[in-house]
């Protein structure tokens, strides 16, 4: 479905990605963790090229994509993405927003491309606030709608970086049962996320990043009960030490 | 002569000149309108092309805003009425409209590209994801999005548009000021009267100017 081979990337003279590979198969979730600054959200960007990836090989639907001659937004209309900060239209209402890309890229007609919204954000669990504003909702309601708006476009494959990260804890439950749905209808997925409880219950494959390598990829079972590698098990017991300490004053 | 007198002679004569200051207030408004018109396609034009990854482009549009911007307004229009309108044929109304134009255009070009500026870049990110080009993800979010943004500053531009206008005086064009000079030739001894006259017409255009623009703010929700 995905893969990507020997992935360089360098901001300046940073080298973010350092020859990282990838693979990722029909209806798998995998889910990206590691520290901030490890690379994982750039790596997720350059997959559907808002980054370009200095040297490497990425393969789409088992094509190599080229993207200096490729039409790359035809590949983006395949892969969907959801954002830390929604990144919602503020000028559109909540159906607008979802209709948007494709009644303007696939040319779907205004009557078809709303019932499929509504039904998308139905989906979601937002039947009722088509005709809100963005700015009239809640963080994970504004999450919710990026998905469906994301889904609107038909994508084979999603990537979500770090959905949960910008709302309240209380908001963080809505957006993760979303995707849990969509996981479970076999969409494929690719996930930032410090949820761990999350990627252990739904992901098929975890990879831990640190300094712009993938240093372990593992079944959620293994990685979170015996990880293979020394520094998987010293970031995972930082993390959740951090987590079941906020559980214990919540 | 006391003030109540002057006061009498002053609106004897604003009354006596109304239907040719009148006349002369649409020609300002012509021009206006003319010179903010075209200013505000070549604003967004050069908007364009100075925030553009292309080189070349973001070169050109910083040549001609440094040039614009640097150089009187006086200077423009003469150049373009005693240099290009001879050759090319174009008439007085038009070279002073187009020097309005050109040189409001520069500074409608640098209020378009702070308004696109201010617009987070996750909104032309969430665009491009979504398999929208980039010029169609600038003129269906970016712009929309970065005009609304832009309508105080460009209010400001207007009125700013609107009195320079009277510069046009210079190419032959009848227009408010002109015709206050050449009442005051006729009538020598009024010459304050009429350019006082000149400028209530300016600032009353101003005021309703303003106005229409506040209500505007406000039907558009503009700190939103």
């Amino acid at each position: 479905m995905i893969e990507v081979r020997q992935l360089n990337k360098y901001f300046g003279d940073l080298h973010v990605l350092k020859d990282v590979d990838l693979k990722v198969a029909q209806g798998e979730v995998v889910c990206l963790i590691g520290a901030s600054g490890s690379g994982k959200s750039t790596l997720l960007r350059c997959i559907n090229f808002l980054e370009r990836a200095q040297s490497g090989e990425i393969y789409i639907q088992g094509r190599l994509v080229n993207p200096g001659k490729d039409d790359l937004d035809k590949i983006r209309q395949e892969v969907g993405m959801v954002f830390q900060l929604f990144n919602l239209f503020p000028h559109k209402n909540v159906l607008e927003n979802v209709i948007e890309a494709p009644v303007m890229v696939k040319k779907i007609p205004v009557k078809q491309a709303t019932e499929e919204a509504l039904a998308l954000l139905e989906k979601v669990g937002l039947s009722d606030k088509a005709e809100s504003y963005p700015s009239q909702l809640s963080g994970g309601q504004k999450q919710r709608v990026a998905i469906a708006r994301a889904l609107a476009m038909r994508p084979k494959i999603m990537l979500f970086d770090e959905p949960t990260s910008a709302l309240d804890p209380e908001l963080v439950g809505e957006v993760l049962a979303v995707m849990k749905q969509l996981a479970r209808e076999g969409m494929t997925m690719i996930v930032v996320t410090h949820e761990m409880a999350f990627a252990r219950e739904v992901a098929n494959w975890v990879v831990y990043m640190d300094e712009g390598r993938i240093v372990e990829v593992s079944k959620p079972a293994q990685i979170f009960d015996a990880p293979r590698e020394a520094r998987t098990r010293e970031f995972l017991r930082r993390v959740l030490q951090t987590n079941n300490q906020q559980s214990a004053t919540a | 002569m006391g003030i109540f007198e002057w006061s009498a002679t002053f609106y004897g004569l604003l009354v006596a000149s109304a239907p040719i200051f009148i006349q002369a207030t649409i020609l300002t408004l012509k021009l206006t309108a003319a010179a903010l018109g075209i200013g505000i396609l070549i604003g967004l034009v050069f908007a364009m092309m100075k925030i553009s990854t292309n080189r070349l482009f973001s070169c050109i549009a910083d040549a001609y805003i440094t040039v614009i911007r640097g150089t009187p307004l006086i200077v423009q229009i003469f150049w373009i009425y005693y240099g290009l309108a001879p050759v090319l044929d174009v008439p007085a109304f038009w070279a002073a409209s187009l020097g309005l134009a050109i040189h409001n255009g520069a500074y409608i070009a640098e209020i378009f590209r702070g308004g696109i500026q201010s617009i987070s870049r996750g909104q032309m990110e969430a665009a491009r994801s979504l398999g929208m080009s980039y010029l169609l993800a600038m003129r269906r979010i970016i712009l929309p999005q970065a005009f609304k943004r832009s309508i105080p500053p460009l209010g400001n531009q207007f009125i700013i548009g609107l009195k320079d206008s009277s510069l046009a005086a210079f190419v032959t064009m009848p227009e408010l000021f002109m015709t206050a000079m050449r009442r005051a030739a006729h009538q020598p001894g009024y010459a304050l009267e009429y350019y006082t006259i000149a400028g209530a017409y300016y600032l009353a255009l101003v005021v309703i100017f303003s106005f229409l623009v506040r209500k505007l703010e406000r039907r558009l929700d503009v700190d939103k």
